[in-house]
């Protein structure tokens, strides 16, 4: 503090203006009464950087004036040039002072910060339990209300809570895949894909709604794809244990049919005009259900690659022959006709 | 931390009343009394063994891990927090989670870093969430008491690599799963127990679904775990 006032009745000395002259006068004043300007410091020992905070804010305004003068004077006299490094000087010391003052300011807000934050985060956490419920069997019921623009809560608990538990399951099938990625990249992978596909798509489709002039806001996006996930969450859950294609096929086109329905009658309902409604509708219906297919594909593919290169018995044999129906309907086939070949 | 805060109240408050009172006299030197006995209390762990220090410490460690063990509604946990503990028990599991795949080339059982990670992201998340739905609590009191409420799981996983020992096959897969069930509920119940306190209690479920899963994550690993050497044929 003292530096930067040191800096600016330095820049004051040097540079003469008008401008600066009130200010000068200020500290003179300042300085004249010494015995209150102790017992001021003193009781404002605490905020002094609100002093600060004024301080630059009163140079702010001054060098604004400054500058106007400048300008009337450039207009009108030969000394603009004499006026410009005054200039230079002048906003040497208020760089000084401002960098003094931000370097407090960050300091004195560092541990502020996080709780600050937080309180700008907690209205979209201002939820009910009941709510949450409400709003998660909600997002398997489409409503076939397409002519009046559809309420969308918005609110971040259930989406991220759906998230993290997205990023459960998954690691649990791969777990049980026995997914081999490259080390230590498990975790990573199953985080990175579902809050990569949250964020990414929501702010995809955002901008496309921008495109289209739909009314809809990014936490409105958000909280829509987000509690969109509740279909993918359970699907998953059941097909990563319950391992028949044809049951994935028929949970893939009910649950994931009804939770993406469910976004694009939304989202329709806030779009005008059929070619932006399909275009909005079309992408986000395709991101939703391929991502619902790669989630089950990529893991199981896998397996099944490994599974079938090692046929080792340290597979688990209940889960493959679960699993792997048709062909062990096809293997039957296959028996049945070379035993016949043997026997005739 | 809170020492400090303590001290440094009251000395603020002493200048703002000498300022404040101008028709006292203030001459002389001027003692904080208030100050005193912490910078006693300094100096009387400065020159005692290392080995007093340490004991102290595991001591506190210890009765903590007691208070787990027992959750009835104490606040020990919350007053003193420490993160001994929960480093002590994060780097237990993650060990023995390790197991024998570091010698093996193919990565069987989740690694040392991923367990770390799991725990520490983990429990951050269902701080900040919790600090989001309007819990009361601090961030670090919040984090030791997750990291506390690992130890039942942690016992579970020694004694699952005991009974891996003895062989694998359904019986041995049995008993862990009953162990395992067992102490999850044990760590979601104990960690409920304290930390429900300060939620406001229409959300209650809210903040126990993050906690829930944290711990269903943790023990549905130490489930799976099978060192690979001795699940070879």
């Amino acid at each position: 503090m003292s530096l930067a006032k040191m800096s600016v009745t330095e820049g004051n000395k040097n540079t003469n203006t008008e401008a600066w002259g009130g200010f000068d006068d200020n500290l003179i004043q300042g300085s004249g009464s010494a015995v209150i300007d102790m017992e001021n410091m003193d009781d404002t020992s605490g905020s002094s950087f609100e002093d600060m905070g004024e301080m630059h804010q009163r140079m702010k305004e001054e060098e604004e004036v400054a500058e106007e003068a400048a300008a009337t004077e450039e207009d009108t006299g030969e000394d603009g040039e004499f006026l410009g490094m005054k200039g230079i000087k002048g906003q040497l010391g208020r760089q000084v002072a401002d960098e003094v003052w931000r370097a407090g300011k960050r300091q004195a807000s560092k541990a502020f910060n996080l709780y600050a934050n937080i309180d700008i985060l907690r209205p979209y956490f201002d939820v009910e339990p009941v709510q949450v419920r409400n709003r998660l069997i909600e997002s398997m019921i489409p409503v076939r209300m397409i002519n009046f623009p559809q309420k969308i809560a918005g609110e971040l608990y259930g989406p991220m809570m759906l998230v993290f538990t997205l990023v459960a399951i998954l690691l649990h099938g791969m777990k049980t895949s026995g997914t081999v990625i490259r080390e230590g990249t498990l975790m990573g992978t199953a985080i990175g894909t579902c809050f990569g596909y949250w964020l990414g798509v929501s702010s995809f489709i955002y901008f496309l709604a921008y495109l289209c002039n739909a009314q809809i806001t990014m936490l409105q996006m958000l909280s829509l794809l987000g509690y969109g996930l509740f279909g993918h969450c359970v699907v998953l859950l059941v097909t990563y244990n319950v391992h028949f294609h044809s049951l994935f096929y028929i949970l893939w086109l009910v649950i994931g049919g009804l939770s993406t329905l469910r976004m694009v009658a939304a989202l329709i309902s806030r779009t005008v005009g059929q070619t932006p409604r399909l275009i909005l509708c079309g992408t986000l219906a395709a991101l939703h259900m391929l991502f619902l297919l790669y989630l089950h594909f990529a893991y199981h593919k896998i397996v099944e690659g490994i599974l079938d290169t090692l046929e080792g018995p340290n597979v688990p044999p209940i889960q493959r022959v679960a699993r792997d129906l048709p062909e062990v309907a096809t293997n039957l086939v296959n028996g049945t006709v070379k035993s016949l070949g043997l026997s005739l | 931390m809170a020492e400090v805060d303590e001290a440094n109240k009251p000395l603020f408050a002493g200048l703002s009343d000498v300022s404040i009172s101008a028709d006292i006299p203030v001459e002389g030197e001027i003692t904080v009394p208030v100050s005193s006995p912490s910078q006693d209390d300094e100096y009387s762990t400065l020159d005692e063994p290392v080995k007093d220090t340490i004991l102290r410490d595991l001591k506190a460690v210890g009765k903590k891990f007691v208070h787990v063990m027992y959750p009835k509604k104490s606040s020990a946990l919350l007053r003193d927090w420490d993160l001994w503990g929960p480093l002590l028990l994060c780097v237990t599991l993650a060990l023995l989670l390790q197991g024998g795949s570091a010698d093996s080339k193919d990565d069987g059982g989740p690694q040392f870093a991923e367990v770390f990670v799991i725990i520490w992201f983990g429990s951050v998340v269902i701080t900040l969430n919790s600090k989001l739905l309007g819990g009361t609590i601090s961030f670090f009191q919040s984090l030791c008491v997750l990291g506390y409420c690992i130890l039942p799981l942690t016992v579970a996983m020694i004694v699952c690599r005991l009974v891996l020992l003895g062989g694998t096959g359904p019986a041995s897969f049995a008993i862990r799963l009953i162990l395992v069930i067992a102490s999850f509920g044990w760590s979601t119940f104990a960690s409920t127990a304290f930390l429900a306190d300060s939620q406001p209690p229409s959300r209650k479920a809210l903040v126990v679904y993050p906690i829930f899963l944290f711990y269903f994550v943790i023990g549905w690993m130490i489930l799976t775990f099978a060192p690979s050497h001795g699940a070879g044929p």
